[in-house]
């Protein structure tokens, strides 16, 4: 209140002509105001950060163009012809810097050696890649049509009563820290497994991607029940009504209709387990190789970033590199969450309107 | 007749592109009660919200017009709503006092126009409470919830809660249509009494309630002002064809 | 094939995996029920560890999350809370920047842990840590390395959106009708969110805050190196102190113990432990969420 503190008597008429200026109100809106804004903040700094950490690593690449033109050959697949030639055009200007002896680090991004600590540094991702792709894929296939399984029975057969229970049960599953289904990955997981399976490496992509697989069910479990359950009403009970049975009325009319949503679940699903660092730690044996064999061990990109970091020299090669991954790993999740958020969302919304 | 209090020109008002108010034009008279009847979804409520302009809560609303309260015409750019809303009241459909006390109901008023000490509060509490002819019911329970009341009482408590930040003008959005009949009398009574002091504008679906309280009556219908006049003319001689319709029951 | 037998068969396969997972979670609980309910005992609780970690308890590891977890809903809880009344009542709906703001808080929401972890180093440590050290000690290294502060600090910009959601939801249970009621007596908005609509959502508030504890305190990727110690003699005693965490101790007593066998009861008792305290928390959680959920039908 401007001057409303003293006492207000009858005679004392408000007026409400002329607009008051109520600083706790103009300060309480410009704080809030502001106070908003910081998750934007947050991110765009979360950007700017893990990318500026990132960056030199291109920078010494400059530094070490000239000794690396053989090099570049060495590396897999053709790294991109544009980034060459860039470094091509700064040869001349930079030729005179200090050289590095090897490699240079990012010519070896995409070879398929990591091997970050060596008297020849190698830091290729290749495994790394295809190490989380193969987990993810693992852990994807086990959580995915499960969790999407048990929401079809919770939001479609489970009578109301069942329902209050099963819900919040497996919600509790989204309760268990990382580091508690890692540790269970660890000690009873692996154990299981290679007494089914008979496998060599007790710690392998399979182990972990179950276990990376359990710390996703909640969120596709949660997210495909909401858009079940989000299929208007009147299309159950139109088909219902007509005769079919509950289980053509999932398959047919509330399944197709809520698609879109289940996308977007196990979209954001992909997205924990593409970025799990704990049950990759300790669950998948973390050895960088290539294999397509399931039961090897892997190095995820995550799990990578988590045990390194913590040895690497402050703004050495190799800590920049793995900032460099942490930024590839921010770039796809949020590519992930942006097309969750508005590709899926405009497809629900536009599904619906165009069935009424 | 008193003098005009409110007074209201060409006022229209849209939802969106629904035209749900076009253009009224009325004088309220200070001091008397003016009921606003008709069938729901007419405006008469939505013509209500416009006079504290608590329509403007409500996104997509266009208001075109102008309302003069005392003169002043309360759509002007340079209004104070929150000081115009000190001076215009409003008690709503559903009761909706706070989970506070009764107490702390009724000293938030004057609570939030900076009045903090105690035997300032405690007076404009009694007074309110009085005047809303409750303070015998609840006089032994102030520090109780209000939500531990009856309906009739919670509703006496949100006009006294109202009349504790001494408004001029009260306005009733159907304050009896959710209470048994005994406590729809009581707020009746009331509404007698207050309009010594207050002018009121109540809206209500009520058609006996408005003829047993009101001074004046308007009939709403569709948007439109049929037809505004004292209240004994509009149940008896009406000059629409549409008023007698309604007011005999054949539509709403 | 007979259709009743088609929608036994469907109805048959999507219960099991109901049962599937619910069986998951019941054998995580009864595994580690079992493995460590030997071993916890209060002298677990309040004794160092001893011996190379291979005996003792876990006493420093507690009061770190403990603090670590105070620390930072003292920093999230406040930013959280008034994100959410903005979005709950200033922004309209439309506004490009409610929008921004609400894909901003989503984008938080899935990043992952260890992002956090490195944006923590490069940001709290790197770089405003370095600072203070160049401003205010002449260089000396204080701030620029991993303590509590930064780790709790990362660990808050995690649980931000946990924050803002619970409140967010609360808030928006709240009936127009009494914000219509604070704002016909003549009270201003920020008077009616002071004193109607804050009030009313403390229930919001605290479940926020209890589920944004319950997820900092098991959360490890973020703090790996922003602050947690392999092991430590004594108790953090003021910010710029590193810290054991329950989290980080099973990881490291699970993947790095000289002899992980011999200490296995003391891996499980810790996680018995971290998961009792998730898990309470959690539950308190649930049946405010469900208090508010049921006055808001």
């Amino acid at each position: 209140m401007a001057r409303g503190t003293g006492k207000v008597a009858k005679s004392d008429i408000v007026t409400f002509n002329k607009k008051k200026f109520r600083f706790s109100d103009w300060f309480a809106e410009k704080v809030i105001k502001s106070v908003a804004f910081l998750s934007i903040a947050i991110v765009i700094l979360i950007f700017v950060f893990v990318f500026r950490e990132a960056f030199p690593i291109f920078r010494m690449d400059k530094k070490v163009a000239a000794s690396s033109e053989l090099m570049v050959q060495e590396s897999y697949g053709g790294s991109d012809s544009g980034s060459t030639e860039k470094v091509a055009d700064n040869q001349v200007g930079n030729s005179n810097k200090t050289q590095t002896p090897g490699d240079s680090p990012s010519s070896t991004l995409l070879s398929k050696t990591w091997m970050p600590v060596s008297d020849n540094p190698r830091y290729g991702m290749l495994p790394l890649f295809l190490g989380t792709l193969k987990v993810t894929l693992i852990a994807l296939l086990f959580a995915a049509p499960l969790s999407i399984l048990a929401a079809i029975y919770t939001s479609m057969f489970a009578k109301p009563r069942i329902r209050e229970v099963i819900k919040p049960v497996i919600e509790l599953l989204a309760g268990f820290p990382s580091v508690v289904i890692g540790f269970f990955a660890l000690m009873v997981l692996a154990s299981v497994f290679q007494n089914i399976f008979g496998y060599a490496s007790r710690l392998n992509s399979f182990v972990g991607g179950i276990a990376m697989g359990l710390a996703a069910i909640p969120i596709i479990y949660t997210l495909t029940e909401d858009a079940l359950t989000a299929v208007p009403k009147t299309f159950t009970e139109a088909s219902l009504g007509l005769g079919a049975s509950r289980r053509q009325t999932a398959f047919y009319v509330v399944l197709p209709a809520a698609v879109p949503g289940i996308f977007a679940a196990v979209v954001l699903g992909l997205g924990r387990i593409f970025g799990e660092t704990m049950i990759a730690l300790m669950a998948t044996g973390n050895a960088a190789m290539i294999s397509m064999n399931p039961f090897d061990s892997v190095r995820t990109l995550s799990a990578t970033i988590g045990a390194e970091m913590a040895e690497v020299v402050f703004g050495d090669t190799h800590y920049n590199v793995l900032f460099l991954i942490g930024s590839l790993l921010f770039i796809f999740t949020f590519a992930l969450n942006a097309l969750a958020e508005f590709y899926f969302k405009n497809m629900v919304i536009r599904k619906y309107q165009s069935k009424k | 007749m008193n003098e005009i209090k409110v007074k209201v020109k060409d006022l229209s008002l849209w939802y969106g592109t629904n035209h749900a108010l076009k253009s009224i034009s009325m004088d309220i008279p200070e001091k008397m009660v003016t009921a606003f009847i008709g069938p729901s979804g007419c405006g008469k409520s939505t013509f209500l919200r416009t006079l504290n302009r608590m329509n403007d809560l409500i996104d997509n609303v266009t208001i075109d017009g102008e309302v003069c309260i005392d003169n002043i015409n309360i759509y002007d750019k340079d209004i104070d709503v929150v000081n115009l809303r000190k001076k215009v009241g409003m008690i709503f459909q559903k009761s909706n006092p706070f989970a506070k006390s009764v107490y702390d109901n009724i000293a938030f008023g004057p609570r939030i126009n900076g009045i903090s000490q105690k035997s300032i509060l405690d007076e404009i509490v009694e007074r309110s409470l009085k005047q809303a002819a409750i303070w015998d019911e609840v006089k032994d329970r102030l520090f109780n919830s209000a939500l531990s009341l009856s309906g009739g009482q919670q509703q006496r408590i949100c006009i006294a809660r109202s009349l504790a930040v001494n408004p001029e003008i009260i306005l009733m959005d159907e304050p009896a249509s959710a209470l048994d009949p005994i406590s729809t009398a009581k707020i009746e009574e009331l509404i007698h009494e207050l309009k010594k002091e207050y002018t009121i504008i109540i809206v209500t679906h009520n058609m006996q309630q408005a003829a047993r309280t009101s001074d004046l009556t308007a009939l709403f219908y569709m948007g439109d002002l049929i037809e505004m006049n004292r209240t004994e003319v509009i149940f008896s001689n009406p000059a629409k064809k549409q008023t007698e319709d309604y007011i005999s029951g054949r539509f709403g | 094939m007979n259709r009743n037998l088609k929608d036994t068969i469907v109805e048959g396969i999507t219960g099991v995996s109901v049962l599937l997972i619910i069986f998951i979670i019941v054998s995580i609980l009864a595994i580690t029920i079992v493995g460590g309910w030997p071993k916890l005992n209060w002298t677990f609780l309040s004794e160092f560890p001893k011996d190379g970690m291979t005996k003792g308890g876990i006493f420093p590891a507690i009061i770190g999350t403990a603090v670590m977890t105070i620390i930072m809903a003292v920093a999230a809880v406040p930013f959280g809370v008034i994100t959410a009344v903005y979005l709950a009542e200033y922004a309209s709906e439309k506004s490009v920047v409610a929008k921004t703001i609400r894909f901003a808080v989503k984008t938080l929401a899935v990043v992952p842990s260890i992002i956090f972890g490195l944006f923590g180093l490069g940001f709290f440590i790197g770089f405003i840590g370095k600072n203070m050290d160049g401003l205010l000690n002449g260089g000396v290294l204080k701030w620029g390395q991993p303590n509590i502060l930064w780790a709790s600090f990362t660990m808050a910009l995690l649980t931000l959106p946990v924050v803002i959601v619970s409140v967010e939801e609360a808030i928006r249970t709240i009936p127009r009708e009494m914000r219509e009621a604070s704002l016909a007596l003549g009270a201003t908005k920020w008077q009616t969110i002071k004193s109607v609509v804050l009030p009313g959502s403390i229930s919001g508030i605290l479940t926020g805050t209890i589920l944004a504890v319950s997820r900092g305190a098991g959360e490890v990727a973020p703090i790996l190196f922003t602050g947690a110690a392999y092991f430590l003699s004594t108790l953090p005693h003021s910010l710029n102190d590193q810290f054991m965490s329950l989290g980080y101790h099973i990881y490291i007593m699970s993947t790095q113990s000289s002899d992980v066998d011999a200490t296995l009861p003391i891996q499980f008792a810790t996680t018995l432990v971290l998961l009792l305290l998730t898990f309470s928390l959690n539950a308190v959680a649930v049946v405010l969420r469900y208090r508010i959920r049921k006055r808001a039908k």
